[in-house]
């Protein structure tokens, strides 16, 4: 047992490739922990940044400035009454969040957050994140149907349809992105040392082929790279059935789609899923045009004066936040009524400081030292870092595009689809196959 | 189902809808119940919606879920006493429902009242015109599914709140002007109040525009959408920026002119495609008539009474009469018939919502469903004046 448990520690690979199973047990519950808080942390920033948008305060009551209050959410949804519709399909109404929540987290296997720092290398990554991912659209026909009422039925037909239209144009655009790797022509950074014309399906392979390439493929074959992206992006909104074409829930037209029904536990257990699958499907975006976990500028600003500061980024950004928690602290009001709660911000400060300390230590005596474990924590850190803040970046889009846009048309929304995404998307793979061969 | 064809003699609508061909693919229609308890149907408005997949072959509107007899409680009450009740019809707009019964009443009585009084009604009841778009703007768009100008339009609604309540200490049921003119001189500071709002209001229509005006979704989702032709929409009666962003210059402030309206230099806004888009800009463009009104307003606002010299128990003579006013939605009318007596025999209101709400059939068949969400937010209806 601590045998397994230590061999694993000096070697490069992912626990999967390993073939460890005790450490892939071990990453595959620090990401589910790690999504299920990211979930949390990103229905709290959902709510207050929606609400600064919206010249509101958003929550202030459980909790300095409503930190509390995804705890207090999820406390209220598990003890609430279990509904089922006495006419509903009992068990396909139980069974589908259970699915829908399956098929978000699943995805998590294959998420690269550095060479070694996720669960499995899948050879073919991509094609198992698309496959499960888009699983998520039959647990929402089947929440649909079970419910036995309208317009839930409505809800789960119209994001089978939207679901499935947007998976075709996506699917294109990734494999124009799959298509880069094995392509190693002029693009913008020159030539590259990689294998000649071999490609490669495994998300990790994805990102090494960027970094071997010396090249995001967002900037591959200017702009094709680009509007590959662009196509993703819309298309991954799409399928997660978010804002603007949050159509399946919308709730001015059909109160609240196909989870009209549910309540309580089983329909936490959708918005979990639901964010889940943003996060996922960001990561996808990240990990195929965005270089993954690789830092910024990795051939301008070279060097290991650069490297260090760069691996300083993580211990800096809880810092900075500390800092935005304690200016808070300041910023109470003086009176004893929020006294708790001044004490609690200047608490989880004192926590997020101290986080941004260790990481800081980490780094910074990896330097000094030049310790193999330090050195190895300092890249991985690095690693884990860069990517959830990618991520991140696209979970603000996320928020932002609600704050700003109506919602689309059912049939606009499949004339997006069909005739605006779908050509574009097959053209740009096709150029790109061109111009690839051709340089 | 009968589908209004061109060859129908009364038919209303020009749209050619057939009813689909019967195939083996063919299913059956769907009949949902959109409300009483919808988010978008704006209070307790129930539709019935007859679909064939999303697309609406008919609706039904189902109404009467807020009524409260207003008009046989001003059978049992004095000409005074029914006063406040106008005010909970049009709840977003209670100024100009005040000010259509106590003109209406002043008619009656044959009263003037004093300009000064007109003057304060007119600034008041322009921004209450202001404030109810502002309304309709927000949720309206909210049903489209843009959240945003719902907070931004209530946030700058709220100034003109504040001002009817510093005015007469309600902020929506503000029993503001009286038969005979106005209770409430205007308070210190009344005019500083009104220009600030004058002052910082125009940018913040420039706000709610930038977020949808030129905004792609806002354009796909609102042009040729609901669409009512002019001659659909004189037939049903319609009026308001509804009928006007048909293309028809009708506003009562101009036909027949009430109040001191005639003293003021605004234009009438119209549109060209009687579509759901033309009404946004109708009603934006209102809002920047209404305040060219309320400065020219407070700028010459004479000193002198508020109230005329009315008896303090008030007998019309036998009579009836019938008054319109512009109201935010529409023509707003009271026909009140006197017997002489201190109470009224008969009140109807003729409300703008009840008759403009009759176009959404109209207007909606042949659309999809989340077309008939868009087509109840651009008739700006409120239930509180469509059932009384």
């Amino acid at each position: 047992m601590l045998d397994s448990f230590m061999s694993y520690l000096g070697s490069s690979v992912t626990p999967g490739e390993a073939n460890n199973q005790l450490w892939a047990l071990i990453y595959v519950l620090i990401i589910f922990a790690g999504v299920s808080v990211a979930v949390m942390a990103m229905n709290w920033l959902e709510r207050k940044a929606l609400a600064h948008f919206q010249v509101r305060l958003g929550p202030m009551r459980v909790g300095p400035h409503g930190l509390l209050q995804p705890i207090a959410d999820a406390v209220k949804l598990l003890i609430k009454e279990d509904i089922i519709p006495a006419e509903s399909d009992k068990f396909v109404f139980w069974i589908a969040p259970i699915i829908g929540l399956l098929a978000a987290f699943t995805v998590y296997t294959v998420v690269p957050f550095g060479p070694s720092q996720a669960v499995s290398d899948m050879n073919i990554g991509i094609l198992f994140m698309l496959g499960v991912s888009s699983l998520a659209v039959l647990g929402v026909v089947m929440a649909g149907w079970a419910s036995n009422s309208h317009y839930p039925l409505i809800g789960a037909l119209r994001s089978s349809a939207q679901m499935v239209s947007y998976e075709v144009a996506m699917g294109l655009a990734v494999v124009s992105a799959i298509l880069m790797t094995s392509l190693h022509g002029a693009g913008l950074y020159g030539v590259s040392k990689l294998s000649d014309g071999t490609g490669t399906l495994s998300m990790i392979g994805i990102v090494q082929a960027q970094q071997e390439q010396q090249v995001w493929f967002l900037f591959k074959f200017f702009p094709l790279g680009l509007i590959a992206f662009v196509i993703f992006a819309i298309a991954m909104i799409a399928e997660t059935n978010r804002a603007p074409f949050d159509l399946p829930e919308a709730e001015s037209e059909l109160t609240a789609g196909f989870h009209t029904e549910y309540s309580g536990l089983r329909w936490s257990l959708f918005m979990l899923a639901e964010y889940a699958a943003m996060i996922a499907v960001s990561a996808i975006a990240v990990t195929l045009w965005l270089g993954g976990w690789l830092r910024p500028f990795p051939t301008w600003l070279s060097g290991p004066a650069w490297d260090f500061i760069f691996a300083l980024f993580p211990g800096l950004t809880f810092v900075g936040l500390a800092a935005i928690a304690f200016l808070g602290t300041v910023r109470m009001p003086k009176h004893s009524y929020f006294r708790v709660q001044t004490i609690g911000l200047a608490a989880f400060g004192a926590v997020l400081a101290l986080i941004g300390v260790l990481l800081l230590g980490i780094v910074i005596g990896a330097k000094v030292s030049d310790h193999d474990i330090l050195n190895r924590t300092t890249e991985g850190l690095s690693n884990v870092f860069w990517f959830v803040f990618k991520v991140a970046v696209f979970m603000y889009l996320y928020i932002w595009y609600r704050a700003t846009w109506p919602r689309y048309r059912f049939d606009q929304l499949m004339k997006v689809g069909w005739k605006v995404m779908l050509p574009i998307s097959l053209g740009v793979l096709i150029v790109t196959a061109i111009v690839g061969v051709l340089l | 189902m009968n589908a209004p064809t061109k060859t129908d003699p009364n038919a209303l609508s020009n749209l050619d809808l057939e009813t689909p061909e019967k195939t083996y693919l063919d299913s059956n229609e769907l009949i949902i119940n959109m409300g009483p308890q919808h988010p978008a149907t704006h209070g307790v408005l129930r539709v019935i919606l007859k679909l064939d997949g999303e697309k609406v072959l008919g609706t039904e509107c189902v109404i009467g879920y807020l009524h409260r007899g207003v008009e046989k409680i001003a059978e049992n009450r004095t000409y005074t006493m029914f006063n406040p009740y106008v005010d909970r019809m049009d709840y977003v707009a209670a100024v100009s429902n005040g000010l259509g019964y106590c003109q209406a009443v002043e008619k009656l009585l044959n009263v003037e009242a004093p300009p000064r009084a007109n003057y304060i009604r007119v600034i008041l009841t322009e921004l209450n015109r202001i404030a109810s778009h502002q309304l309709w703007l927000g949720t309206h768009a909210l049903d489209i599914g843009a959240m945003t100008p719902l907070f931004y339009t209530f946030r700058d609604r709220e100034e003109i709140l504040k001002i009817f309540e510093k005015y007469c200490g309600a902020r929506l049921t503000t029993h503001a002007f009286r038969i005979g003119g106005c209770l409430y001189e205007t308070y210190a500071g009344f005019e500083k109040d009104v220009k600030n709002f004058l002052a910082f209001f125009p940018s913040k229509i420039g706000e709610y525009e930038e977020l949808l005006t030129t905004n792609r979704i806002w354009l796909e989702r609102t042009k040729k959408v609901g669409v009512i032709s002019a001659a659909d929409a004189i037939a049903l009666g319609v009026t308001g920026p509804v009928l006007r962003a048909s293309g028809v210059k009708w506003d009562i402030r101009k036909a027949q002119p009430y109040a001191n309206y005639a003293e003021f230099d605004f234009e009438i806004p119209t549109g060209e495609n009687g579509d759901t888009y033309d009404r946004y800009l109708v009603r934006i463009a209102e809002m920047r008539q209404s305040l060219r009104i309320i400065e020219q307003a407070v700028n010459g606002i004479p000193e002198g009474p508020i109230m005329a010299k009315v008896p303090k128990v008030i007998k019309p003579p036998v009579g009836e009469i019938y008054h319109s006013i512009e109201a935010p939605k529409g023509e707003l009318g009271y026909f009140i018939v006197s017997d002489g007596s201190t109470q009224p025999y008969r009140v109807r209101v003729r409300p703008p919502s009840f008759v403009n709400l009759q176009a959404l059939d109209v207007m909606v068949r042949g659309l999809l469903v989340a077309d008939v969400v868009a087509v109840i937010g651009t008739l700006d209806i409120v239930l509180g004046e469509v059932d009384r």
